[in-house]
């Protein structure tokens, strides 16, 4: 059959040749040269889900358990992925309400609605039981596991700090934390947040269109692996620091007790104290919004924030300075003169020693004049002072006064109380304006004079170790080894002879033993422990203080007492408080029960607000 | 005569079709596995499905291989009878399965009447075609023609199944084989790029293009100004206004929502990427992710994880598209095109008006299916549900397109015994 349309043929075939490249070309143009198709597939079909390592626990020196975790379950949510969701049956499930239902979506909305946020945070595992079979109903939701800290006992809050979730600031100072992150806010946890953390892990799922994990991505191919975070070893001893915080009960102040041999903190208790599982999971922000705004500031750590004037302790660090310059010698005498400054009713004293037993003010008023005016300038009082402040001021600092003791606690939760030096009392007074006349209230410890309390344990430290003082740290090592970190623990020399700060223990010993010592509530039969009392001035009563170490030779424990406006001195509240707890320490056990109980009842503090000073006593 | 010697089965083709059904098994296969493991013969699961009906198939090519050919001629009035009645017997009886009421349920299975009325009408034009001293110069040969194809046509859209409907042009490529106007084609071209252009265009900025293409058309390419050409010249342009001008009538009230809104969505007229234009961005991600040579068998993340719909029937391109590339996808193209290019060659050779006009519709229907779906996947052709020719998972489709092309092979094979 002749055919005259057989050129018919080639078009159709052009046709679909044409079609054919068409098309190739345009899958090229998707395939090849759009990378967009391949992010996009990524952001929806990939999730990375965070493998949160677990936190390291914190132990006590011996061993001893005080923090660990215990898991908990965020409920997350992608936005646009909530498809479908019985809302009713969801609120239902969770126990919430539909206004709050809207408002956590809402707020998930607001941060992304492609990216996961949490709905609902740190559900426990008994609430998740209740829904987890139900969670497949749920589009667009997800758990992810978290941990929470929980404390055994319920002590040393302000030292092991609290955990919270990252905010603005973290984020931008590092950008390992991502939003809803927990990180270290106080106290240790902040201190040694990068040991305790760990290093997050990140999981590759893939997840299909209603968000439902199908399985990992590449058999894991992506995948890091979360590092458990390191475990603490601290120098706390569990024991000793309930019994000081039980001591502490009903009481403003704090102890600090240090091994002086290593510089480790035996205890450090701030009064008022709270349980550490207040801050801890939702009931947390409420909780902390009451201890905020508690007028007693029990998230304070006094012993590391608290600026008291040091009061009668502070006598003798003054006679070490002072027999070191040997503008005393150890047998000098001086009349307790109270034209001078006021005193109690004693003997005069005719050493050292004795002057510490008595805590004579007169005494040290002259033993400072001669620190201060050693005559090196005849023609000016002015000047004379001036360098013996110099000479002064660098001493102190040598005792770990007027500086912030690197403690591995966070640095900025710790003060450097005052030592005022020249450029002080120039700013102060004018240049050549002020003399020893002027500054003398120094002496005996108040004045301009401030010291933290655990400066105040660690002069009794240094005394302890006849000289010379390892810096104060809360933690041994951590991980696995015990690793230790760099720069803790550094030992520093005062300079001074270790004959004189035998003088001064001789002195402190006498304080607790002898009679007319002002310590006589600290001695603990069968154990010869030195101490000094000391009656801080301030605006409202006086706080009663006082250090000690024990025992006078080799030395295991080294102390300070604080109790804030104690109607009474030294002698009266913090005294016989530390006698107890040095009795505790070294025999294991308290014999005395009945004083045990009167203290730990007592609640002598003057209320707060304070108002006036009630009585004024030297 | 010995009938059994002069049997010459064209293996290439066999060899092509056998290739496209594996190969689109293996990606209904991958496009529907899940991690959690299931019983390898679970005859719930589409794959297991799927396998039964390729059994079936290959039964009924071999089958179409053993009969005599003749039956195919002699009986396509009677095969087209029967197909048109299952049309009306589906419209009264079926129910609406996504949006369409296509489908007669056969218990376990749904057979869907409209795939066999495609090579059924295409078996009636052919019979009428070939009868003797029909031509299609003839006036009468247009309209009964037009009414072979457009009864079909007609029932199909009454199923609201516009894509399966759009098929039966296709028998425009053998028409135009046997002599229908080349015009025709160009006309359709231009009333589609028409349609598109004043559906993004300002209409009177359009109509002045219109203009000004008539005018160079006058004075510029034409050297004889005859009055016949200014004539048919104004003729054409009105046309093309009042064209424009009926667009707006036709999207707004002719085409259905879903219909206006695909193409919106496809001239990036609105960007819903959670509605309506959902399947194809979902779609353009796991062709696009796949790059050049694809994430490899069953390692696609997108189309296994049901973003894509339809992800085994009718957008099971995608999955080829992202597990084997582009090395992949060209690959497929390549298949098909030898096919096509094979039928039109069989078709060619072919020395009944009978067989080659059943070849070329044979070759148009694989080509407007491929035209339509891989076009809708890539996002070059608005939405319309239509499955990919051996590929797509389904049985009516699969049994259908395979008896069409075995109807053909066998046509071919005892071509020189028709004479």
């Amino acid at each position: 059959m002749s055919d005259k349309y057989f050129g018919r043929s080639r078009v159709v075939r052009i046709i679909f040749i044409v079609v054919g490249v068409l098309f190739a070309g345009r899958l090229a143009m998707l395939q090849l040269f759009d990378s967009k198709y391949k992010k996009l597939a990524n952001q929806q079909a990939l999730r990375d889900v965070t493998q949160y390592p677990s936190r390291g626990f914190i132990y006590d020196r011996n061993g001893k358990l005080l923090v660990h975790n215990e898991a908990v379950y965020d409920l997350m949510v992608i936005p646009r992925m909530v498809k479908q969701l019985d809302t009713a049956y969801f609120c239902q499930c969770l126990g919430i309400t539909r206004e709050d239902f809207d408002e956590r979506i809402k707020k998930a909305r607001n941060y992304s609605t492609y990216s996961a946020s949490a709905f609902m945070k740190q559900i426990s595992k008994e609430e998740y039981a209740k829904f987890e079979n139900k969670m497949y109903r749920f589009n667009g939701f997800y758990i992810s596991q978290r941990t929470l800290r929980i404390y055994d006992r319920p002590i040393a809050a302000q030292v092991l700090g609290y955990v919270g979730e990252v905010d603005q600031s973290d984020l931008e100072r590092d950008t390992y934390y991502k939003r809803g992150d927990y990180i270290g806010k106080s106290g240790l946890e902040k201190s040694y947040e990068d040991v305790l953390r760990g290093v997050k892990g990140t999981k590759k799922m893939h997840v299909d269109v209603h968000s439902r994990t199908i399985g990992s991505y590449q058999n894991g191919k992506f995948d890091t692996l979360p590092v458990e975070g390191a475990n603490l070893y601290t120098t706390l001893d569990a024991d000793l620091q309930q019994y000081a915080e039980e001591l502490m009960a009903n009481k403003r102040g704090c102890v600090v007790a240090i091994e002086p041999s290593s510089g480790e903190v035996l205890a450090m208790v701030s009064a008022p104290c709270y349980d550490p599982n207040l801050l801890v999971g939702r009931v947390r922000g409420e909780n902390y919004g009451k201890l905020n705004t508690d007028i007693s500031k029990p998230l304070l750590n006094r012993a590391l924030m608290g600026q008291y004037p040091p009061g009668s302790i502070f006598k003798v660090a003054q006679s070490m300075v002072a027999l070191d310059l040997g503008v005393i010698s150890p047998s000098s005498g001086f009349v307790c003169d109270k034209s001078l400054v006021g005193c109690h009713n004693h003997p005069s004293a005719t050493s050292v020693r004795e002057a510490i037993k008595m805590s004579c003010n007169p005494y040290f008023y002259q033993v400072y004049k001669r620190v201060i005016q050693q005559g090196k300038h005849k023609g000016s009082i002015y000047k004379d002072s001036q360098y013996g402040l110099t000479v002064w001021h660098d001493y102190m600092l040598r005792f770990g006064f007027g500086q912030r003791l690197a403690i591995d606690l966070p640095l900025n939760g710790v003060q450097r109380g005052n030592i005022p030096d020249t450029a002080y009392y120039n700013r102060w007074y004018g240049k050549e304006r002020w003399a020893f006349s002027t500054i003398y209230s120094n002496s005996i410890g108040q004045g301009e004079v401030t010291v933290v309390p655990i400066q105040m344990a660690n002069l009794a430290a240094i005394v302890a170790n006849r000289g010379y003082y390892i810096t104060p740290h809360v933690v041994k090592g951590y991980g696995p080894d015990t690793v230790c970190r760099e720069g803790v623990g550094e030992r520093h020399e005062t300079g001074i002879k270790r004959e004189y700060f035998n003088i001064a223990a001789d002195g402190m010993y006498d304080v607790v033993h002898v009679a007319g010592g002002t310590a006589r509530r600290a001695r603990v039969d069968g154990l010869d422990v030195c101490g000094k009392t000391g009656t801080a001035e301030n605006f409202g009563n006086d706080h009663s203080v006082f250090i000690c170490f024990a025992p006078k030779d080799n030395p295991k424990i080294a102390m300070a007492v604080y109790v804030e406006n104690a109607q009474g001195g030294g002698g009266t509240w913090a005294a016989p408080i530390a006698g107890l707890i040095v009795e505790r320490y070294l025999n294991g056990e308290v014999k005395r029960k009945a004083e045990e109980t009167y203290y730990r009842e007592i609640a002598p503090c003057q209320k707060l607000p304070l108002t006036r000073r009630v009585k004024k006593k030297k | 005569m010995n009938y059994q010697e002069k049997i010459k089965i064209d293996w290439t083709t066999v060899g092509i079709w056998l290739f496209l059904v594996f190969f689109g098994w293996m990606n209904i296969y991958s496009s529907t596995y899940s991690e959690t493991p299931t019983a390898l013969f679970d005859f719930n699961t589409y794959h297991c499905k799927q396998l039964l009906w390729i059994l079936g198939a290959l039964l009924v090519a071999v089958v179409i291989v053993l009969t005599e050919p003749r039956i195919f001629s002699n009986g396509a009035y009677l095969i087209y009878g029967l197909v048109l009645a299952l049309l009306v017997l589906t419209l009264l009886i079926a129910k609406v399965t996504k949006g369409a009421n296509s489908w007669i349920d056969l218990g376990p299975f749904r057979l869907q009447p409209s795939e066999f009325a495609k090579f059924a009408t295409a078996l009636a034009v052919a019979k009428y075609m070939s009868g003797i001293g029909v031509e299609w110069k003839q006036g009468r040969t247009k309209w009964v023609c037009a009414i072979i194809i457009g009864v079909p046509m007609a029932l199909v859209l009454l199923q609201h199944d516009m894509g399966s409907a759009l098929v039966f042009l296709a028998l425009v490529f053998p028409l135009y084989r046997e002599g229908l106007s080349g015009g025709i084609l160009l006309v359709g071209v231009a009333a589609i790029a028409l349609f598109v252009l004043a559906l993004l265009l300002n209409k009177f900025v359009l109509i002045g293009g219109l203009v000004l293409v008539a005018l160079f058309y006058l004075f510029v390419w034409l050297n004889k100004r005859t009055a016949r050409d200014w004539r048919r010249t104004v003729a054409v342009l009105v046309c093309c206004v009042a064209f424009v001008f009926s667009v707006d009538f036709v999207f707004n009230h002719v085409l259905e929502l879903h219909q206006r809104t695909r193409i919106e969505v496809l001239l990036g007229k609105t960007e819903d990427l959670r509605g309506a234009g959902y399947n194809v961005h979902q779609s353009k991600i796991a062709i696009g992710s796949g790059g050049f040579i694809g994430k490899g068998f069953l390692k696609g993340t997108i189309t296994k994880a049901d973003f894509v719909p339809e992800k085994h029937t009718d957008f099971i391109f995608c999955t080829v598209g992202e597990e084997y590339g582009w090395i992949g996808c060209v690959l497929l193209l390549i298949a098909y095109s030898w096919l096509l290019q094979r039928l039109i060659t069989m078709a060619e050779r072919q020395r009944s008006t009978f067989a080659r006009f059943y070849g070329y519709s044979v070759a148009s229907i694989f080509f407007i299916h491929l035209f339509i779906n891989v076009g809708m996947v890539i996002g070059l052709v608005p939405v319309i549900g239509i499955p990919l020719p051996f590929f797509s998972y389904g049985g009516s489709s699969l049994l259908a397109f395979t008896i069409m092309l075995f109807i053909f092979i066998r046509q071919d094979a005892s071509k020189n015994q028709l004479l």
